[in-house]
């Protein structure tokens, strides 16, 4: 029989349900939308950007300006894109130990009705629009942040980025990094506290059997065990931090000068609150397609932290030797 | 209890002891242990004395608190919440639950292999081994001696000594409980409990394991729980045969030389159980 066999279609087979034909093609399609809507949104901004590169050049990235009566107008926006970076790390700075600490809290050492309640309030933080987060930071936390900031330069002042020289300690860096350490310690610690929970009781029993503390434990075996959804919640949250407008605006100083590292000094930028703050009063023509350009590169330098996260993610990825 | 005090209450053991353990040098002694998890008491009055450097198996149908009686013996019991204990266990001439203790150190100096392989997946066959030493901050010098070292008692050596740093959750299940076992030595205990290890092995991974506990009963104490009775035959010197009535506290039926329990047990459920009429 030796050349004879013919091979048997065995996949369409396996689908031939028609209902399920039927669904997995619905599935595919709608998997394909959400492609073309981030693709069509790429291109959108990315068509508003090439005419401010034929006015601008790459200043428009590398230099911070926003003056648009002069000829040529001048405009630059390396500040505000350095500025949603730097706020976004003192966020992290912020919000990765307390989110950490409340996920640990929660699943190893809080009494079950605790640890349900603080579930609830979390999840609920997480619903807080951002407008309300403003408005409280505005009127609730700037008073006490600035009382925090003034004793911060007059303690640790001798520290390049906690010194301030213009005596005003309002619309600076930290508060709308505190802000959005606020906005993304419940998306960081919910995350994390499910990863945490699904720690494997048979390797916390390993760790117990071994002599390990809690501290050990979760040093040697769930940070370790959970780190690739830990630092899936962290991105999640950081997200939430590049492209936050509303609260930064009522909060930071837009100042059209890099802020490199004074973090306690008044002034420093925000692509999106740039965006905002401006979009109400621009003329058509340049000012809009300058603001979506804007909007282009911050959709950019979101991707590229991604990448860089993913990077960091593969290279801690190593087995603990 | 000071050491004098142990040897006498040792000695007052030989009296109690009709069998060879009677005049062995002892190591670990459960002494009237009761267990509750909550309201529920699921063992009563269990008393076996644990004979230095030998291996006693722990048999029974599922159900009558074998499990639960060997995770008193390393205080691994107390961390499930509702769980409670009377008795005592004597170890180093001293309760291991009198509150001058260190739980940390009771653990290390009794080991424990698990049911299910359990190594980490985050750590290579070297992390593991060594992991013991991390966990509970042990210091102990030479580090690739001591992975060597395990590795050979644990009859895993050969089979990984070129690929230490390959994730230990490439291993077949029978290497990874194995693994296991030579993470357990790293921190040096004397006595190693071993809850039912082989039933999630195949036959061959099995008879290895059975053979690397026939070596280490030369070294440290052993105490296995056993569904498997030829397994109980093959590796143990003394068995307890463990039984529980429907929702009744488990006890031990029958205890001695595994001989003679298989052999010639006194009891006729012990009779019945061994030559497979239930359980």
């Amino acid at each position: 029989m030796a050349g004879t066999e013919v091979m048997r279609d065995l996949q369409s087979a396996a689908t031939s349900h028609r209902g399920d034909r039927i669904f997995n093609r619905t599935i595919t399609a709608l998997a394909f939308t959400a492609l073309a809507v981030l693709a069509g949104i790429t291109v959108f901004l990315g068509a508003q950007a090439v005419p401010v590169f034929q006015t601008l050049g790459i200043s428009y990235l590398t230099t911070t300006a926003w003056d648009l009566t002069t000829t040529p107008p001048q405009a630059g926006i390396f500040g505000m894109l350095y500025g949603s970076v730097l706020l976004s790390v003192i966020g992290l700075v912020i919000a990765i130990p307390a989110a950490l600490l409340l996920a640990i809290f929660m699943v190893f050492l809080a009494p079950p009705a605790l640890a349900k309640v603080l579930t609830n309030v979390v999840d609920l933080m997480a619903a807080i629009p951002s407008v309300i987060i403003g408005l409280w930071a505005f009127y609730i936390l700037n008073p006490v942040a600035e009382e925090w900031e003034i004793l911060l330069n007059q303690y640790l002042g001798f520290i390049p980025i906690f010194q301030n020289n213009s005596g005003n300690f309002l619309g600076t860096p930290f508060i709308a990094g505190f802000v959005l350490a606020i906005m993304m310690i419940p998306i960081i610690t919910a995350v994390s506290r499910e990863v945490l929970a699904r720690t494997p009781p048979e390797l916390i029993n390993a760790s117990e059997s071994l002599g390990g503390s809690l501290w050990t434990m979760l040093r040697y075996v769930a940070l370790p065990y959970g780190r690739g959804g830990i630092v899936g919640g962290i991105m999640l949250g950081l997200g939430r931090a590049l492209g936050e407008t509303i609260a930064i605006f009522f909060v930071l100083k837009i100042v059209f000068d890099t802020n490199w590292y004074q973090i306690i000094e008044s002034g420093g930028g925000s692509v999106a609150s740039l965006i905002v703050s401006k979009f109400g009063e621009a003329s058509a023509g340049l000012e809009i397609q300058l603001l979506l350009a804007a909007g282009f590169f911050l959709f950019v330098l979101t991707l590229i932290v991604n990448v860089i996260a993913n990077l960091i993610v593969s290279r801690t990825g190593r087995l603990q030797r | 209890m000071s050491t004098a005090e142990f040897e006498k209450s040792i000695e007052g053991l030989e009296v109690e002891l009709s069998d060879s353990r009677a005049g062995l040098p002892i190591e670990m002694d459960a002494r009237d242990i009761s267990v509750w998890f909550g309201k529920r008491k699921v063992l009563e009055g269990v008393s076996i004395p644990f004979p230095k450097k030998t291996v006693t198996a722990l048999i029974g149908p599922s159900g009558c608190g074998k499990s639960t009686f060997i995770r008193t013996l390393n205080r691994l019991h107390e961390l499930i919440p509702g769980a409670a204990l009377a008795g005592e266990v004597l170890y180093e001439g001293k309760d291991i639950y009198s509150p001058d203790v260190d739980p940390t150190h009771i653990r290390l100096k009794i080991g424990m292999v698990f049911q299910k392989p359990n190594p980490f997946p985050s750590m290579t066959i070297r992390g593991n081994v060594l992991s013991g030493l991390k966990l509970s901050g042990m210091k102990r010098p030479n580090h690739d001696d001591i992975v060597e070292e395990t590795l050979r008692a644990a009859g895993l050596w050969n089979e990984v000594k070129d690929r230490l740093n390959a994730a230990a959750g490439e291993l077949s299940g029978g290497q990874q409980q194995r693994l296991v076992i030579a993470r357990a030595l790293a921190v040096q205990p004397h006595v190693l409990l071993m809850d039912e290890p082989c039933s999630a092995l195949d036959p061959a991974s099995t008879l290895k394991i059975e053979e690397t506990i026939r070596e280490l009963s030369k070294e440290i104490t052993i105490i296995i729980v056993t569904h498997n009775m030829q397994q109980a035959v093959r590796v143990s010197d003394y068995t307890a045969f463990f039984l529980a009535a429907e929702n009744e506290p488990g006890y031990v039926v029958e205890q001695g030389p595994t001989t003679d329990i298989f052999g010639n047990p006194r009891d006729q459920r012990t009779l019945d159980y061994v030559n497979g009429r239930f359980g």
